[in-house]
């Protein structure tokens, strides 16, 4: 592209969000329309931008809407009524309220947008840097920032005032300094995220220079939190002016939304309308840039959700399955018939990603599960559960597990059968332990409350599964954290567990795709050993065919939410009827030849 | 261990090369590609080191003395299971990590320690591709500017760089209109073929390729590999294939360096290294991977049982 993505200037998008980037050109149409759209479609978004764009419009062309000076003040006319031109009456000393409320907009607005200058000035770069290079520069900012945060901002501008005078900029440009941190903190966090991101490792490597890195990588990311805190602390810093104003300790003469406060609360008594003026100006423009930064924070910040299984539910392609070997009966221990998952996704439509599925595991038996990223295999293992993650519902279809109906089963039915009918070992053994609790807590838990087993003898019966999961020192692993065991240890764990209620049908959801290639043939070898000596029918999720040739008596391969062909590993892996098994067969590497030695390029030719 | 090409050397037009001796390639292993006057990434003896965790700890070496080269057009895969240090080897020689012993060289120049700016000159000819396809691609830009980045970033005219992205595009098979979409409009086989335009878009002369088709599907992971193939034989890039599976190494590698605990175990011609390994090591690693016929398999794993598992029990 020509013309790379320049964010907005933050400090005229954050006080000015009206002028978002509308105006961006044709290059990337999809992406900056579809924001633009989203912004313009959503009610909030639209209102809260139309009226501050009304304010700002009658603030800075304030003699277009206004014939009088703000501090003409003519005795005879105070609190005069409204008439002749004077939209609003006079004030205490004879001066145009209308007039003074434009004006002073010009004040408290201006003074707000310097603010919220400074802040992003002085925090955006410096936490830029400290966020990107870290070292010393990261180490003296965090102190100053904490300083600087721990400082009460009113008694702050109180003592500057003190000192430095009663001019309204002044205050303002002290107040961007405190609020400073804000930014610099979010600027910083995220920056200090994304600085491990393999696409800033990737820029570096293609010889960018590291202002470009920050300035095509880094500022994109931080962009929307900082148009959104902007509006926020611009809202927060008219507050704090106005408040200032109307202690009385701002700039006297200067017409402000606040000091007109301060002259309307001395004449409440007489006067009670004035308060309501330069009351409903700031809180209107308050209020308008809060709900601004909380439909600006949906609108950028919406990265579009979709279900955990990601691809769509294409339709087409194999309809029937083919080659169900049991269709008729339904077996013993697990038996899965019309399955379908459906999703309900953000905007309030839902998509069915499992389409009938029908899946049977006989007690003893090892079933395999084969697909690709996106066939719905987890959904069917997660359905089998009960555990659906959020969103996701069983639409459809029936779940017999060793003959009590899963779907539609409340909580407490369900949780009867987790532990000693049905138990899971999942993909990523590390984030299915808490790092809070020892490998100890993990296993003796479910046995008092499954087992009903005292301290003494869940503790005994822990070990127990810890050696058969041939763990080599029970007692020190026992005792371990998760952070302190390997990837390996933590899988036996984690199996340890969900053979420890001795269930029936154990869930295995790519068990050992996390795991080296030497550490997955020895965790394969402990499940194959377990299912033998416990007769334990095992439903195998993985999408690798040499773990199936491994350990599964027979395979359905999926794909697309459906079962596409069942079979014996046997014959399904040597025999394949359906053109998707062949496909995913060919793909295999195992008898690739190798690639023969190297010859020179000119040789070669 | 081994010289990879003392069966069949491929550059017979060197005389003195047939009288390397092979006991001092034995002695330090990596000194079997040694064979070319002039390899195109020379790395000799290269230690990495990590600060400890807390005050004054030791150092933890990550890398232990790997030394290995790469000729001009050639692949090189680097095996090892996590932790070994094989992805560091690549980020050493990308300037991502420092060096703390040993040296790189490339085409002859020596390249660890290199300044900041000479490391940008580098890039020229020193490209990259992450494993995972999904984080190497910054999500909120348009695939047309992450592939534009790099020619930019070299001084090429923006009208230039806009044909050269077509271009590129074309040569991972992708659509043109895909310079206008975001990289979560595509799928991860789709960010690994932008990701590998990426590398190309400067006719790069090497390409560290750490672990790029790991993260995707088996039937993806074949198509990608052909891609890799397809682009070497055309362009004539050399690779520094990392990953941790001996099937992807073996099909895509003309030798296999094979890396345990920051030392290379075995090194050599990938059919041999991959068929017929000699370290202990290496014999694990390839008969810890299943193979999808379960006869063979079961005879793999009896195999693997006998050799290995009777040993620690």
């Amino acid at each position: 592209m020509s013309s790379p993505v320049t964010p907005d200037a933050p400090g005229r998008a954050a006080t000015q969000p009206e002028h978002r980037p509308e105006a961006a050109g044709p290059p990337g149409p999809g992406r900056r329309s579809a924001t633009v759209r989203r912004f313009l479609t959503s009610p909030q978004a639209l209102g809260s931008s139309l009226v501050l764009a009304a304010v700002v419009t009658l603030v800075v062309f304030a003699p277009l809407f206004t014939a009088h000076a703000p501090t003409t003040a003519d005795l005879e006319d105070a609190f005069g009524p409204p008439g002749g031109g004077h939209l609003l009456g006079f004030d205490s000393s004879g001066r145009d309220v209308w007039s003074r409320l434009l004006y002073g907009g010009r004040n408290t607005l201006g003074g707000a947008l310097l603010a919220v200058a400074v802040a992003l000035a002085v925090g955006v770069p410096s936490g830029l840097a400290a966020g990107y290079y870290g070292g010393w520069f990261d180490s003296l900012s965090n102190w100053w920032v904490n300083l600087v945060m721990a400082l009460p901002a009113m008694v702050v501008l109180l003592a500057t005032r003190a000192v430095l005078g009663t001019d309204v900029w002044v205050l303002m440009i002290v107040l961007g300094v405190l609020v400073a941190p804000a930014f610099y903190r979010l600027v910083r966090g995220a920056v200090a995220a994304m600085r491990g991101e393999l696409y800033v490792d990737a820029a570096r490597v293609f010889g960018l220079r590291d202002s470009r890195i920050i300035a095509r990588h880094v500022l994109v990311v931080v962009r929307a939190p900082v148009i959104i805190q902007g509006a926020l602390v611009a809202g927060m810093a008219i507050g704090l002016q106005a408040g200032l104003e109307f202690l009385g300790i701002g700039s006297g003469d200067l017409p402000t939304w606040g000091a007109m406060l301060n002259e309307a609360f001395t004449n409440i008594q007489r006067a009670p309308l004035f308060m309501l003026w330069p009351g409903l100006a700031l809180g209107l423009t308050s209020a308008t840039l809060v709900l601004l930064a909380a439909s600006l924070r949906d609108v950028l910040e919406d990265r579009g959700t979709a279900p955990a299984t990601g691809r769509g539910a294409r339709r087409g392609g194999a309809d029937a399955p083919t080659t169900l070997d049991s269709a008729g009966e339904r077996a013993d221990l697990l038996s899965v018939r019309d399955l379908a998952v459906t999703y309900t996704l953000a905007d309030g439509s839902s998509r069915e990603v499992v389409h009938g599925v029908d899946l049977d595991v006989r007690r003893g038996e090892v079933l395999g599960l084969v697909g690709e990223s996106g066939s719905g295999k987890t959904q069917t293992a997660f359905s089998v559960l009960g555990l659906l993650p959020e969103g996701g519902r069983v639409s459809r279809g029936s779940v017999l597990l060793d003959g009590t109906e899963v779907v539609g089963s409340t909580d407490r039915a369900l949780r009867n059968l987790r532990g000693d009918t049905v138990a899971y070992v999942p993909q990523e053994p590390m984030s299915n332990l808490d790092p809070a609790f020892t490998i100890g807590d993990h296993l003796t838990e479910p046995l008092r409350v499954k087992l009903g087993l005292s301290r003494a003898q869940a503790r005994e019966r822990a070990l127990d599964l810890l050696r058969q999961v041939e763990i080599p020192d029970p007692e020190r692993t026992f005792r371990s954290h998760p952070h302190q065991i390997s990837g390996g240890m933590a899988q036996r764990v984690l199996i340890a567990g969900a053979v420890s209620c001795d269930p029936d049908l154990l869930v295995a959801d790519e068990p050992t795709t996390a795991l080296d290639v030497t550490v997955q043939a020895e965790v394969l070898a402990l499940l194959r050993r377990l299912q033998a000596e416990r007769g334990m029918g095992v439903l195998l999720v993985t999408h690798n065919l040499g773990v199936v040739a491994d350990l599964c008596d027979r395979v359905a391969v999926m794909r697309d939410g459906r079962i596409v062909e069942t079979g014996t590993t046997e014959r399904i892996l040597s025999d394949p009827r359906e053109d998707y098994t062949r496909g995913l067969l060919d793909a295999v590497l195992d008898d690739t030849p190798a690639r023969a030695p190297w010859q020179p390029r000119e040789a070669a030719q | 261990m081994t010289d990879p090409n003392s069966p069949r050397d491929p550059n017979p037009a060197h005389g003195s090369e047939p009288a390397h001796d092979p006991e001092t390639a034995a002695g330090g292993h990596g000194d079997t590609g040694g064979t070319d006057p002039k390899p195109l990434l020379d790395v000799r003896d290269l230690r990495v080191s990590f600060p400890g965790k807390g005050w004054r700890a030791p150092r933890t070496e990550v890398l232990r003395g790997v030394s290995l080269d790469i000729r001009p057009g050639e692949t090189l895969g680097l095996v090892g299971e996590s932790g070994s240090g094989k992805s560091t080897i690549g980020r050493a020689v990308l300037g991502l990590v420092p060096a703390s012993g040993g040296s790189i060289s490339f085409d002859g120049e020596r390249v660890d320690g290199a300044s900041r700016r000479r490391r940008r000159e580098l890039s020229r000819h020193i490209q990259v591709v992450f494993q995972d396809p999904y984080t190497s691609l910054n999500p909120s830009l348009l695939v047309g500017d992450t592939l534009a980045e790099p020619l930019l970033a070299h001084g090429v005219p923006a009208a230039e760089a806009r044909t050269r992205v077509a271009d590129l595009l074309d040569r991972v098979a992708l659509p043109r209109d895909a310079v206008h979409r975001l990289p979560r409009e595509f799928s991860g086989g789709q960010r690994q073929r932008v990701a590998i335009a990426r590398a190309l878009a400067i006719a790069p002369r090497l390409i560290v390729c750490d672990e790029p088709v790991s993260a995707l599907d088996l039937t993806t992971q074949r198509t990608v590999m052909d891609l890799l193939l397809d682009i070497q034989e055309r362009t004539g890039t050399a690779y520094l294939f990392v990953s941790h599976d001996l099937s992807v190494v073996r099909a895509l590698s003309h030798r296999v360096a094979v890396i345990h605990q920051g030392q290379i175990v075995e090194y050599g011609g990938a059919d041999r290294v991959t068929t017929d390994p000699e370290h202990p090591y290496t014999q694990r690693l390839l008969l810890s991977a299943p193979v999808a016929d379960p006869g063979r398999q079961s005879e793999r794993r009896a195999e693997y049982e006998r050799r290995f598992h009777a040993r620690a029990h």
